[in-house]
């Protein structure tokens, strides 16, 4: 090390006030450097399976004549609450299963002049905002895919992104719980019993109204908070297909948002705090 | 000079079992922080049983305690990222528990084990941290420069940090918790896992440090460490503390003077009560198959300790001989060795 010349980063008594949205900011820009460094894997992970399901059911099958054309209506704004919400969980509950676990480096921020509780609330919003990001790369590619969408209503736009987005914070919150709370062994199993269900059982390859042939299905897929995401995307991208109301999609995504905001944050600061 | 740190009556009790991955991961510090393993009490496990303790503005201080002694839970609440069960703790005017924000604007951290962001290359792991400090870009990256500088990894800037040596990785992480001029430093185990020409590096630039009249906080069970490095010293086990001194002061109270350590195969009590006869033996405990006898002649009576307990049907295996020092004012105070 060199000769003492000079000091080693002289004593700041910084008394005056520090702003938090400043350090929040600064936390948001970290995690966008990141991901924007990471974009192609990124992008790789989060709408490859989107894009292959869209090219099977929404490109191969019709032309085949096994799927009518209409039903790229129903497909294209569930394939894309899947690519939303599946990029929000991964990329809150995978970083922080490692920032918690083996790596730590989520100390620094856990460390700065912030209430703890913002420090996941910045990780939530930077996750939210790349499952809209998700979102807005899977949508072009997915007209471009299947062709003309029968009823397509790009002209929604407000409608499109506020359900973009209160999807994809409803999903952050839920991948900030799963990412604190499991454990790092259990992330295997949590695709398969949790992620995997709520795919299937979330409306994203049919609409909500199709399940009254069982009806007990119906309401029991109610808890499953994708359903609200594909049901609201259907209903501002392609109103013409039946779907909920948009209403009900919004307050059920936002109580959802809340409920899954709140055990996100406790599951949080119970690994922020001994 | 006037207390920057004080703790008052600071205990934390852990609700699950010692060794319980609850009370383990709610540490901070990383893989290598050992579950505490203080003194049962109705609910848990105290960690910290009433501590109070002050550091003087300046002073290089000294935690000194085997794993599981409560360091590394006194360096969490300190640090803010434990709280505590009871009792106060003031850092630098505030107070942990109701003040941690400001807390944290005025103490840096380096952790057990370097947890640099790896999402980062060395150079903007220090400038962000510098932002979540309100300082701009170009301070930041003026102040960032300086010190990789100092520290010679200048070179490794836009370096991953997965790239660098543990010594490397730890300067990053003093780099890093001096970047925005915090009034006090807090070293856990600082020198775990580093190469002795490592460690020896870095007990420079903490001296450095100390020089330039930065209060730091360490904690260590490097006894050698505690004694080059720290002004005061307490040594603490199971929560408690045992005592609390300069570390030539602490090595002037350990008892008699040589402690002998015979390592036996028999019945290592009635070895000890024929020893204890020995003239220029003070002492002798017997723990589970070894004799600690502190001689005042040195050396010279180990003869007479094998005699004594080969006559009370007693093998001695091997010999230990150390001279009074922090080590052998610790096995007096706890019974137990600093490992």
């Amino acid at each position: 090390m060199t000769g003492a010349r000079t000091s080693l980063g002289s004593v700041r008594i910084a008394e005056a006030p520090l702003a938090t949205s400043e350090v929040f900011l600064a936390m948001l820009r970290r995690d966008l450097r990141v991901a924007r460094r990471e974009l192609p894997f990124f992008l790789l992970r989060t709408a490859l399976q989107p894009l292959m399901l869209m090219v099977v059911f929404g490109f191969l099958l019709p032309r085949m004549g096994m799927m009518p054309k209409a039903y790229k209506a129903t497909l294209l704004p569930g394939v894309l609450a899947l690519s939303i919400t599946l990029s929000a969980i991964q990329s809150i509950a995978l970083p922080m299963v490692a920032q918690f676990g083996f790596s730590r480096e989520i100390e620094d921020r856990l460390l700065a002049p912030i209430p703890t509780h913002l420090v996941a609330l910045e990780l939530v919003v930077a996750a939210t905002l790349q499952g809209i990001l998700a979102g807005l790369f899977v949508l072009p590619c997915g007209r471009l895919i299947m062709g003309p969408i029968p009823g397509l209503a790009l002209s929604n736009a407000a409608q499109i992104l506020s359900v973009m987005t209160l999807g994809a914070a409803t999903f952050s919150a839920l991948g900030l719980f799963i990412g604190c709370a499991i454990k790092p062994e259990q992330i295997g199993l949590m695709f398969s019993t949790i992620i995997g269900p709520m795919i299937f059982f979330g409306c994203t390859y049919y609409p909500w109204t199709g399940l009254a042939t069982v009806p007990a299905l119906k309401y029991a897929v109610l808890v499953n908070p994708l359903v609200y995401v594909a049901e609201g995307m259907r209903g501002a991208l392609t109103p013409g297909v039946p779907h909920m109301d948009l209403f009900v999609v919004t307050l059920a995504l936002l109580a959802l948002m809340l409920i899954l905001w709140h055990v996100g944050l406790r599951a949080f600061m119970k690994r922020a705090i001994g | 000079m006037s207390a920057i740190i004080e703790m008052r009556r600071l205990r934390k009790v852990y609700s699950a079992p010692a060794g319980g991955s609850r009370a383990r991961k709610s540490l901070p510090g990383g893989a290598r922080t050992s579950p505490p393993r203080g003194a049962c009490v109705s609910g848990g496990i105290a960690a910290l049983d009433s501590l109070d303790l002050q550091v003087e503005e300046g002073e290089f201080f000294g935690l000194l305690g085997p794993n599981g002694a409560g360091k590394t839970t006194t360096i969490g609440i300190l640090t803010t990222r434990v709280r505590a069960t009871s009792g106060e703790a003031f850092v630098a005017g505030a107070n942990v528990a109701t003040q941690d924000v400001e807390v944290r604007r005025r103490i840096g951290v380096v952790p057990q084990r370097p947890n640099p962001d790896r999402g980062l290359n060395v150079l903007e792991n220090l400038v962000f941290h510098g932002a979540y400090f309100g300082l701009s870009t170009s301070e930041a990256h003026r102040r960032a420069m300086d010190l990789l500088e100092q520290f010679e990894i200048a070179d490794r800037a836009h370096a991953k940090v997965d790239n660098l040596s543990g010594g490397q990785q730890q300067r990053l992480m003093i780099a890093r918790a001096l970047l925005h001029g915090p009034q006090v430093l807090f070293l856990d185990e600082p020198t775990v896992g580093l190469d002795p020409q490592a460690r020896l590096s870095f007990w420079g630039v903490l001296r450095r440090l100390h020089g330039e009249g930065r209060t730091i906080v360490m904690t260590t069970h490097y006894m050698h460490e505690a004694d080059e490095l720290c002004d005061r010293l307490a040594i603490i086990d199971r929560g408690k503390l045992l005592a609390l001194d300069t570390p030539a002061r602490l090595v002037a109270r350990a008892p008699g003077a040589t402690l002998i350590d015979l390592f036996v195969e028999g019945d290592s009590s009635a070895a000890a009560e024929r020893c204890r006869t020995i003239d220029g033996i003070s002492q002798v405990d017997s723990v589970s198959g070894e004799l600690r006898a502190y001689s005042t002649r040195g050396g010279e009576l180990i003869p007479a300790l094998i005699r004594a307990a080969e006559a009370a049907g007693c093998r001695v295996e091997n010999i230990n001989l150390s001279k009074p020092s922090l080590e052998t004012l610790f096995i007096s105070l706890t019974g137990r060795k600093l490992d």
